[in-house]
């Protein structure tokens, strides 16, 4: 017991005392706003929804959130959102026709990397088919989630050295960006946050 | 139960995380103590509705399950 607490415990009844440190401590935990930070760190189709599915949902909760977008996940700041999504070298990515007849659309089908590497279109295809399970799931969109995480004051920043890195052109991006920041700034906001994760 | 229903809200069809977003929503529009009705087909919003009810003190007030359609009534708090 720290030295205050022993000379207020001291002057009051131990009990009266403890009951006076939970109420405190139930106030405190009351008025704690619970945030969330989260790091996006990839730019395709299927690595974008985890940052923007959980930033949302935060949101909805009543959390403070902030996204740092840094590396590939910048792309998920772009005006026009142009994300894939490729199967080749990605074995856990279930492969199945999201048209026709039920027994068809459980299908897994196999496809040699050699086919998917050397078909023109194979990955532009295979986006295509993505968007369109995922539409036919009711799942929202991405162009929508981040629409959502605007509207809910989730906090974008996006890694300033990545644009310098790769060349980019800040007219490309939203103007919600809220920041421009790198790894200094981040880490103090992580600190606080109840929640961090790295996407 | 009899309970007054001052609006209600269709996610049928609408996937994680989208039921939650729209019944944060809709509440934002609603005054304390109004009931909303909602109804989703989405089995994940029964552990989530109940968790956002939770964590955001509204109350869960019914939750029935019929021909894989789920309906919940919240009271906004």
């Amino acid at each position: 017991m720290s030295q205050t607490a022993q000379a207020l415990s001291t002057q009051m009844d131990q009990d009266l005392f403890n009951h006076w440190f939970d109420e405190r401590m139930a106030q405190r935990e009351a008025d704690h706003v619970s945030s969330l930070t989260i790091i996006a760190t990839k730019g395709t189709l299927d690595m974008a929804y985890p940052p923007f599915i959980l930033a949302s949902t935060a949101a909805a909760l009543g959390w403070d959130v902030q996204i740092f977008f840094t590396f590939y996940g910048l792309s998920l700041l772009k005006k026009d959102l142009e994300l894939g999504i490729s199967p080749l070298g990605n074995p856990a990515m279930p492969m199945k026709m999201p048209y026709g007849p039920d027994w068809m659309q459980k299908i897994h089908m196999n496809i040699p990397n050699a086919v998917m590497s050397n078909v023109p279109g194979f990955e532009s295809m295979a986006s295509g088919l993505m968007k369109k399970t995922l539409s036919n799931k009711g799942v929202a969109s991405i162009e929508e989630l981040r629409a959502i995480c605007i509207e809910a004051d989730v906090k974008l920043v996006a890694c300033q050295m990545t644009v310098d890195l790769f060349n980019m052109d800040r007219d490309d991006f939203m103007p919600e960006i809220q920041d421009w920041i790198g790894a200094a700034s981040f880490l103090p906001e992580a600190q606080k946050a109840d929640v961090s994760l790295f996407i | 139960m009899n309970t007054e229903i001052n609006a209600t809200l269709d996610a049928r069809g609408l996937n994680c995380p989208l039921p939650i977003l729209r019944t944060k929503k809709t509440l934002a529009q609603m005054a304390t103590g109004e009931n909303l009705e909602l109804v989703s087909t989405d089995p994940g919003s029964l552990k989530d509705i109940d968790s956002f009810c939770n964590q955001t003190g509204n109350v869960l007030v019914e939750n029935s399950n019929s021909d894989g359609e789920f309906k919940f009534v919240i009271r906004k708090a």
